[in-house]
């Protein structure tokens, strides 16, 4: 579709509109509505939108399959390194109070990387889940 | 039971069951192994709406503190959903994913020609 | 040094195959994903046998997780019967592991090796989760989780019909799980509450009302499902049949067993045995169980291909368990639990005797097993001793969880019921000896007279499971005081 001019600009456009607005997403979730899942998939769907607009051969090289491999690892590696890191500070898996100075900026602290990690392994998973299907020989 | 009034009260649990068993049913009688995954989609959806109408409450607010709301709808239903619909996206993928893989295999996403060409291979 | 994590022990039998699986991904190598898989497995295996010696002498371990207060939390718990259920999990997929090396790089092209051990932990992790959990969502999420991985694992097959059936087990476990789902969600329509203890503390009030019934049923049928239960098994035996023989070991040492374990929570920890008085499931699982006896061991009699065979007999072994809930009472838990632990030992041990001589003869049809018996003595006399633990001969832990059985039906004055599971255990003599028939009388062909004994990482796990086939048929103290003592927890009868 990158012969109609139209869908090429405005694409380009939004892509950066659409990659802000997940970021915002992502990291405003822990005080409005938001988080890891939604921002994960508007994420994805910048580049989804890209490889629509620009064929799935031009969006692998702006992100390789091995990137998303490894991206989509890194996030469960990074929920479950903060699980861990509770143990580690002498409170339970997934316990974030003891994370930071005192509770409540523990309770940031934890929120915030946990649903960065979701964040992370959703966009990969959702870009992967696009890229094999689209780039499937019919 | 008056039924007149029952029903336009309980809308929600009649869609329940409404989509639920057209979903079951698609699952059930149709061929098309896509059908299929889409059938088990509105099933699923089915559940979908059932969580969310336990949770709602009449009058009730989304749960933001502010001394101005009185009750509130409860949020849990909506992140247990939030993680069904994680579940059901990641089931779908996957179906589809066989099913590409079925179509290569065998050339065809028809129940009835796989069965004949699977008890060729046996 | 690590004593700072003995509490956290719940939490890290999980989490640790679940770290493991991402690691794996990115590692992206056959032999280091194997390593990291097997590592992850035997520490999460001596966790489970440190958590059954916690609970046997200091009593059940709640954890929760992110330190939140239970009802609202989420919270793991280990009794008896999880503690019991985790170690024998834990304990197949360590050993089954040792074994996959050899058959993994026989059966699955050499680029998918790592997405295979990915897959198996991620299906290990989940199928832990499931037992630990005292959360009833969480439970769902977990059985999911070893759900998908485990169509995965079973799309690998080396045969294109693979695929299919684990197509076909991804819309009936997926219709199983929305099922269970959708019980859970009445439930938590009627008590407010997803924390397993906490509905069962709700629940005496509420068993009168309809929705409780009704949740009762949608749960019995979606779990039902997932076990195998006689007429929703139509999944299982092509799906045992085409998965890599690794994975077949696995899943039918395990997996129905899990589902076992949730009916067994649900029925007896969160409604209570007294839910059977206003819900007759009990009596329609006794008849369901006794087809499954008698229908799926004369169906296995008549295949051709030994891992359907087995997988039907699997169906019928189910139907054992079944049997042993329906008598609700605790010997005739006693001798499902028990053969929960049996049955995984008596199947892992076939199956991966079976794996064996498919690296071997490439084949699992019955015709090609002929000579076996001189081929590969070792192999074949594992798969003989494990048959004659599935048919329940005296020494053998088969006979110990069908005597428990027959014991529980006469306590209850069903003999007819003993006489069929004893009819059960005849005819599986039948399809057992069919196999033995073929491979020790019949000549050695000409064109398998090159084939050679299994290796030894392959003989030394099956023969493992074959000792413990045997020891614990034996000795038996350990495991029947263990099952006694689950089986009371679940009827509410003092220790």
């Amino acid at each position: 579709m990158k012969h109609f001019s139209v869908l090429r600009v405005i694409s380009k456009l939004m892509i950066p509109v659409i990659l802000l607005f997940a970021l915002y997403v992502q990291f405003h979730g822990d005080f409005g509505p938001g988080g890891g899942f939604q921002a994960g998939v508007i994420f994805a769907s910048a580049f989804i939108l890209y490889a629509l607009i620009f064929g799935v051969h031009y969006a692998r090289k702006v992100i390789p399959s091995s990137a998303t491999r490894i991206l989509l690892s890194f996030g469960v590696i990074l929920y479950t390194a903060v699980g861990i890191a509770g143990i580690i500070f002498g409170g339970n898996f997934l316990d974030y109070n003891v994370l930071g100075q005192n509770n409540i900026a523990g309770q940031h602290i934890g929120i915030l990387l946990v649903e960065l990690g979701v964040g992370i392994t959703v966009a990969a998973t959702m870009i992967t889940v696009f890229f094999v299907f689209a780039g499937q020989e019919s | 039971m008056n039924l007149s009034f029952e029903i336009p009260g309980l809308i929600n649990y009649w869609i329940v069951i409404i989509f639920m068993m057209i979903g079951l049913y698609i699952v059930i009688s149709h061929g098309n192994l896509i059908k299929k995954i889409v059938g088990l989609n509105i099933f699923q959806v089915s559940v979908f709406v059932l969580y969310i109408s336990i949770s709602k409450i009449d009058g009730g607010s989304a749960p933001i503190l502010d001394e101005t709301i009185k009750s509130y709808s409860n949020p849990l239903p909506h992140v247990l959903i939030l993680t069904a619909i994680v579940v059901g996206v990641a089931t779908t993928s996957l179906g589809l994913a066989l099913i590409v893989r079925i179509r290569e295999a065998f050339g065809t996403v028809e129940e009835d020609d796989l069965l004949k060409s699977e008890r060729l291979d046996d | 040094m690590f004593e700072f994590l003995t509490p956290h022990q719940a939490i890290l039998i999980v989490v640790i195959p679940l770290l493991a699986s991402p690691i794996c991904l990115i590692v992206r190598h056959s032999g280091i994903a194997w390593l990291i898989a097997l590592v992850a497995s035997w520490i999460s295996f001596a966790i489970a046998i440190n958590l059954l010696n916690q609970v046997t002498t200091v009593g059940p371990i709640s954890y929760l997780l992110g330190n939140w207060p239970a009802p609202w939390g989420i919270e793991y718990k280990v009794d008896t019967l999880s503690a019991f259920v985790l170690l024998f999990i834990s304990g197949i997929s360590s050993i089954t592991l040792i074994f996959a090396r050899k058959s993994v790089y026989f059966e699955i092209a050499e680029d998918r090796i790592y997405l295979f051990y990915t897959m198996f932990l991620l299906a290990f992790a989940g199928l832990l989760g499931i037992t630990i959990t005292g959360d009833a969502f969480n439970l769902f999420v977990f059985l999911e989780i070893s759900s998908l991985s485990s169509y995965v694992l079973i799309s690998l097959g080396s045969s294109r019909n693979a695929l299919t059936a684990a197509y076909r087990y991804l819309i009936l476990g997926t219709v199983g799980a929305t099922f269970y789902v959708i019980g859970v969600g009445l439930l938590y329509q009627m008590t407010g509450t997803l924390n397993i203890a906490d509905l069962a503390d709700r629940m005496p009030e509420l068993s009168d009302t309809k929705t409780v019934l009704i949740s009762l049923g949608f749960i019995t049928v979606g779990i039902g499902l997932k076990l195998g239960l006689f007429p929703l098994h139509v999944w299982l035996p092509n799906a045992y049949a085409y998965a890599p023989s690794v994975v077949t070991a696995f899943l039918a040492a395990t997996a129905t067993k899990v589902a076992v374990y949730v009916l067994l929570r649900v029925y007896f920890t969160i409604f209570g045995y007294q839910i059977f008085n206003k819900l007759v499931i009990d009596e329609l699982l006794l008849v369901l169980g006794l087809i499954a006896v008698i229908s799926m061991s004369i169906v296995a009699i008549f295949q051709t291909n030994i891992k359907k065979l087995l997988a039907y007999s699997s169906v019928a072994q189910v139907g054992y368990m079944v049997i042993g809930i329906s008598a609700v009472t605790v010997t005739g838990l006693t001798s499902t639990i028990l053969h929960l632990f049996n049955h995984a030992l008596i199947k892992g041990g076939l199956f991966l005797a079976l794996a064996a001589i498919f690296l071997r003869i490439k084949s699992v049809k019955i015709d090609d097993m002929a000579g076996l018996g001189k081929l590969m003595p070792f192999t074949m006399a594992a798969f003989l001793m494990s048959g004659l633990s599935l048919i329940g001969v005296p020494l053998t832990v088969g006979f110990i969880s069908k005597w428990y059985l027959i014991l529980a039906t006469l306590e209850k004055g069903w003999w007819p019921v003993a006489i069929i599971v004893l009819i059960g255990s005849l005819l599986s003599i039948v399809y057992v000896w069919k196999v033995i028939e073929i491979a020790y009388f019949r000549p050695v062909p000409d064109k398998s007279s090159k084939i050679k004994e299994a290796p030894l990482s392959m003989l030394i796990p099956i023969w493992i499971l074959v000792t413990a086939n045997y020891y614990f048929g034996i000795a038996t103290d350990y495991t029947i005081s263990s099952a006694l003592s689950a089986a009371k927890e679940l009827m509410g009868v003092a220790l």
